[in-house]
């Protein structure tokens, strides 16, 4: 079988080697219109940051393809499909027969219709990030305009480099998709800490040399300007094959488009009425359709993805899954806020089921929220709990540490051996006086050797309970 | 030149003869602890158990388990006679009925219709001769042991990492020089308490302990960073871990240059793991995974350390070579003070992987496929190297086919108690009881004893002598500190008795010095040689190290090897592989009908299927009756209270024990201890696809109300 994946980011390159995995017989054609092997573009603003190099992003080695068989053609787009041929047509004139042919063509950037925005950078690619921070290394004010995700963690990035940044939104509050306002509030002071200064509700008007101009108040000054305006799917080529377009090219469970020969995955992909900007979803998708493609599981299926951002930011913690919009009318909210710890997390409760959380700040309760939400699971009745894992106590049943005053005389005190306060009591009352005539006794402390502060406390304290001196 | 026999044991006066055990009781021995793989120094006179201050791994401690080791000796359920058919049988009658039996299902089904199943209990020279026993005397391909449930995975991943499967390639006492630990799937504050002692160093010095467990075990809240992974994505986990460790700038690229291969493909592959991602996959927190990271990148010694929690997964192999990348990556192996080591579990688990009772190897860690291997342990067995065996069947695998068309007709047991351990223990029971013949060597009557149509009385630690080697590659002696009841035979008496009636008797002496100095001839020049240890050694010595050849290059005796890696590694070029591996799912996730995910393990009074501990009256007051434990919120949402009997199912069966409410547990999963029959009904015999590691550690279950309404019942397969 021949198999054409036109598009090799995320989703492309995830579903080739998800194919190769299963079939060494699939025959691979994968056209990538950058020239660069495929990176991992969710860790990009860490490159912008300078925590991770060009080398450590990349999904595949450079002889991945020659080991695995699979024929690379990087830097030639694809310019058309010829569907009734079952071939593609590159932009050098070469034509590539399928018999499988997925799309995987992402998204690109929005570009805002205003003056002087070629002065500005689009955010998307790795090459884009290598033209930022060679801008940054000289520039002395950066502006970002766009307050969603990839533009918060740009300037976080732009920020950690020592620039001071503005990060201009047109909403009333940053991320806005994802946050209700009262976190994009705290996420606007947890970044204002780091250096990033936020203006909400304004649009940029002109992008002049050295400033940006906005539609309320003053212009900002900048010599370096980011553009994190959102993305819209590649789509063209579907819609001149004819395929149903509408955002993106319209797939069914199997992720197929209206030709049985052709799929479409990733960012360009329209799933009932969806289309989705995370990674996570690009991936079930390309693993569904190698289990259909190879024939390992010609039953899979994919039934859309629960969405979970999760802001890679230096010292923002940041997590937001779901519905987080709904209102006290619309369902169940548990919500804490402490703006000057820049915490805040919220919870959104559907018949005792987690439908949606943000959680700005660090906690140790992300990890399980986010597998409740996953999950579909039931919660407990304690949705404080949920919150603040620590509040439960500690969760061995440690006694050890406990004074010995509050300890019962059935708490193990050694649990190596199976020796209680109680016994250690009965130790003293038939004249041991120290720790190695309790263990003499006992064999407590003899083991792991943990309990011997424990034993002694007890001891000590049974001795000033009878004025005997030590 | 063989050393003088002076102190320890006397040769035997005739290897022909099936003698009991040889060696003199010496009063007050000083031997080592019957149970797990630290073999805790200890004297053992007249009935008391007293700790070695002279041995390292425990220098002086003992947990519950070993102070009350002696009275296995005095028992009342001790076996003391040969049984034949549940009934006394004098020791021919029970050998010449299993001969007999032996011969006649062999000549009708063939010779692999006979198979052994060998255990990490015994000693190396019991383990050795039943591996020559399967190969010479009854030249059938079928022997594996339970180590296969034990050590496989650690043993697979460290083998194409290190090529050299040494639990820990380094003294126990480097441990508490380390500054940073990090501990994944292990509990050693339960199953090998003393072991604490040397984290406990580490800690007094200001370094840092990370333990990765789905509990917060009595280990786990001893660590100052605690990664509650959710069952069955260790492996997600540890690819994390990677990820940040490179992205961080930890990756030591100096010694990745000089001492490794394969880092550039396992830095690419881990790219598909930012933390994030993992903690989606695992629960853990990225902050926690990044502080773990900077605990491990920042020390300047470190170690990584693994447990069955990480291993005994159908993805064992891979979780574990993931942490090795992860260890490999920030440049430990092969440092001293530094380094990756698993903690094996069973007492000789170590050496009892290293001699031949594998499917697929020979002694000294040899593999049974390799010619030059073949001709070396033949020449040294007096055999024709074309007689011998090819490889046989994994553990799962050989138990799975007992009793099938094709399959093995008679078993012998040695050591092993599969009706507890064994996954999916309820299908294996039937295997067994589908069998022409089962023959159990044991101590006391276990479940699989019970079973058999021949059961043989076989010694005790104390009661034998023989080399066992603990978890760090260090052999040990254990003496003979007890005169074994009258009708009790030792391992290599039995052995020597069937080989007799089967016209084999001149090739399996019974006296353990003799056995071993054959041993040391098999293993010369192989991964584990044990050719220049002796019996005197090892006592003078307190243990020696291997690989301990003949002598050194000069001629010299050689000294044992604490830290085989220091200057190369044991692969062919000398350089330790890392190996790109994938995450996958647990091969049985949680759905609808069983929601929880079940994992098992072990509390501290009791050690494996529990045939010895569950026999100790004081370790059956601390513990006396399995469990499932399970977290508050769960027991609330099913109405269930602390202490009430409640029904644990799962695909493969079910059980009925006490609920403990803890909540060391997560939510979404149970865990039950597999010290009684029970747990095991349950577990996955997925495999992994190198090791033949069965998926102890991750099942699908549920748990109701003992009232709960029959409509919901599933399907057991019992």
């Amino acid at each position: 079988m021949r198999l054409v994946v036109v598009g090799n980011g995320m989703a492309g390159a995830r579903l080739v080697s998800e194919v190769r995995a299963r079939s060494a017989d699939v025959r691979i054609t994968v056209y990538g219109a950058e020239a660069a092997r495929p990176y991992n573009r969710v860790l990009l603003s860490n490159v912008v940051a300078g925590t991770a190099g060009r080398e450590q992003v990349r999904l595949v080695g450079p002889r991945w393809y020659a080991e695995h068989d699979v024929t690379a053609r990087l830097g030639v787009a694809v310019t058309a499909i010829d569907r009734d041929a079952r071939a593609v047509v590159a932009a050098d004139g070469t034509r590539e027969p399928y018999d499988v042919l997925v799309l995987a063509t992402g998204s690109e950037p929005v570009v805002p219709p205003i003056p002087g925005v070629e002065r500005a950078s689009p955010f998307r690619t790795l090459d884009d990030c290598d033209r930022i921070r060679e801008a940054a290394a000289t520039a002395r004010r950066a502006v970002v305009i766009g307050g969603g995700l990839l533009g918060v963690e740009a300037a976080r990035g732009l920020a950690g480099l020592g620039l001071p940044v503005t990060l201009l939104h047109f909403a009333g509050h940053l991320m806005e998709r994802q946050l209700d306002a009262e976190a994009g509030l705290v996420l606007g002071e947890t970044l204002a800490a780091l250096g990033v200064a936020t203006r909400t509700g304004v649009n940029a008007t002109r992008i002049v040399d050295g400033r940006v101009e906005l539609s309320e108040g003053g212009p900002v000054e900048a010599d370096l300007v980011v553009l994190a305006c959102g993305v819209r799917p590649v789509v063209g080529l579907a819609r001149d094959a004819g395929l149903g377009v509408e955002r993106g090219v319209l797939v069914d469970d199997e992720l197929r488009t209206g030709d049985r020969a052709v799929f479409a995955i990733g960012e360009c992909a329209q799933h009932a009425g969806t289309v989705y900007g995370l990674v996570a979803p690009a991936w079930e998708q390309a693993s569904v359709v190698a289990d259909i493609v190879t024939g390992a599981d010609k039953e899979a299926r994919y039934r859309g993805s629960r969405l979970v951002t999760r802001l890679k930011a230096s010292r923002v913690e940041l997590a937001a899954m779901g519905e987080t919009h709904l209102t006290e009318d619309e369902a169940e909210i548990v919500r804490f806020s402490h703006r000057r710890d820049g915490t805040y997390r919220k919870l959104v409760i559907r018949d005792g089921r987690l439908v949606g959380a943000i959680l700005l700040g660090e906690t140790a309760a992300v990890g399980t929220l986010t597998q409740l939400f996953d999950r579909g699971a039931p919660l407990p009745a304690d949705r404080a709990g949920l919150l603040f894992p620590g509040l439960a106590g500690p969760g061995a049943d440690g006694a050890a540490a406990d004074s010995p005053v509050r300890m019962p005389d059935s708490a193990r005190v050694c649990r190596c051996n199976d020796v209680t306060k109680g016994r250690i009591r009965a130790c003293w009352e038939s004249g041991a006086r120290d720790v190695a005539a309790v263990a003499a006794a006992t064999r407590a402390t003899t083991g792991c050797g943990g309990c011997r502060d424990a034993v002694d406390g007890i001891i000590g304290w049974l001795c000033e309970q009878e004025g005997v001196s030590v | 030149m063989k050393p003088p026999l002076r102190t320890i044991g006397t040769m035997p006066t005739s290897p022909f003869l099936p003698a009991p055990v040889m060696s003199p009781v010496a009063e007050g021995s000083a031997t080592h602890c019957p149970y797990c793989a630290l073999q805790c120094g200890m004297h053992v006179a007249g009935g008391a158990v007293t700790p070695r201050e002279d041995v390292p791994a425990n220098a002086g401690g003992l947990c519950q388990k070993g102070w009350t080791a002696a009275e296995l000796l005095t028992s009342p359920e001790r076996l003391t006679t040969p049984l034949l058919r549940g009934r006394p049988a004098t020791w021919d009658e029970a050998l010449d009925f299993t001969a007999a039996r032996i011969r006649a299902v062999q000549e009708e089904h063939g010779r692999d219709a006979v198979a052994v199943f060998g255990g990490g209990g015994l000693t190396n020279e019991a383990a050795y001769q039943l591996g020559k026993f399967a190969r010479v005397a009854l030249r059938t391909s079928r022997i594996d042991y339970n180590g296969r449930f034990c050590m496989s995975s650690a043993a697979a991943a460290a083998g194409r990492a290190f090529g050299m499967d040494r639990g820990l390639p380094f003294p126990i006492t480097d441990i508490g020089r380390a500054d940073a630990v990090l501990l994944a799937g292990g509990n050693v504050a339960e199953t090998m308490p003393p072991f604490v002692r040397h984290l406990t160093r580490i800690r007094d010095r200001g370094g840092r302990l990370v333990v990765v467990d789905p509990r917060v075990t009595p280990t786990a809240a001893l660590a100052d960073l605690h990664l509650q992974v959710t069952p069955g994505a260790d492996l997600a986990l540890a690819l994390g871990l990677l990820h940040l460790a490179v992205a961080e700038g930890h990756a030591d690229l100096g010694y990745l240059a000089a001492r490794t291969t394969g880092f550039e493909a396992v830095r690419d592959s881990v790219a598909a793991w930012w933390p994030e991602r993992v903690e989606r996959v695992t629960g853990v927190p990225a902050a926690r995974m990044r502080e773990a990271v900077r605990i491990l990148g920042g020390a300047e010694r470190a170690m990584i350390l693994t447990g069955r929690g990480a291993e005994q997964h159908a993805k064992g192999t891979d979780t574990v070579t993931a942490f090795v990348n992860l260890a490999l990556t920030l440049g430990l192996p092969g440092r001293e003070g530094s380094g990756y080591g698993c903690l094996t579990g069973q007492g000789n688990g170590q050496g009892g992987r290293e001699h031949g009772q594998k499917a697929d190897q020979l002694p000294g860690c040899r593999r049974i496929d390799d010619p030059a291997a073949r001709a070396h342990v033949a020449s040294v067995w007096g055999v024709d190297p074309g007689d011998l065996p090819g490889p046989g069947r994994s553990a799962y695998e050989l138990l799975d086919a007992l009793g099938t068309p094709g399959g093995p007709k008679a078993l012998l047991v040695f050591g092993s108690n599969p009706v507890v351990s064994a996954p999916r223990a309820g299908h294996v029971a039937g295997r067994l009881g589908a069998l022409d013949l089962l023959v159990v060597a044991d101590v006391v009557l276990s479940e699989t004893a019970a079973m058999a149509d021949v059961v043989l009385s076989v010694t005790q630690w104390a009661e034998e002598a023989g080399t066992m080697t603990n978890l760090e590659g260090r052999v040990l002696l254990r003496r003979r500190a007890a005169d074994p009841p009258p009708g009790v035979r030792g391992d290599l008496a039995v052995l020597h008795g069937i080989a007799a009636r089967l016209g084999h008797g001149h090739r399996f002496p019974a006296d353990p010095r003799t056995v071993f100095d054959e041993l040391r001839r098999a293993s010369e020049g192989g991964i584990a040689d044990y050719s220049g240890i002796t019996y005197e050694r090892i006592a003078a010595e307190t243990g020696v190290f291997w690989p301990c050849p003949r002598s050194t290059e000069d001629g010299g005796p050689h000294p044992g090897t604490p830290r085989p890696f220091l200057d190369r590694f044991a692969t062919p070029d000398g350089r330790a592989r890392l190996v790109p591996v994938e995450h996958r799912p647990a091969a049985e996730e949680p759905d609808e009908e069983f929601p929880l995910h079940l994992t098992s393990g072990r509390t501290l009074a009791h050690y494996q299927s529990g045939a010895q501990t569950r026999r100790v009256p004081a370790l059956n007051a601390a513990s006396p009756a399995p469990y499932v434990e399970l977290h508050p919120e769960l027991a609330e949402r099913l109405g269930v209270e602390d202490g009430e009997t409640v029904r644990v199912r799962g695909r493969r069966g079910a059980v009925e024990c006490a609920a403990r409410v803890s909540r060391a547990i997560r939510p979404d999963t149970l865990f039950m201890p597999f010290h009684w029959e029970g747990v095991n009904r349950l577990t996955n015999p997925a495999l992994d696809p190198v090791s033949r590691m069965p998926e102890f550690k991750v099942c699908a279950a549920m748990v109701e109300r003992l009232d709960a309404p029959a409509g919901a019942r599933g399907k057991g397969d019992r």
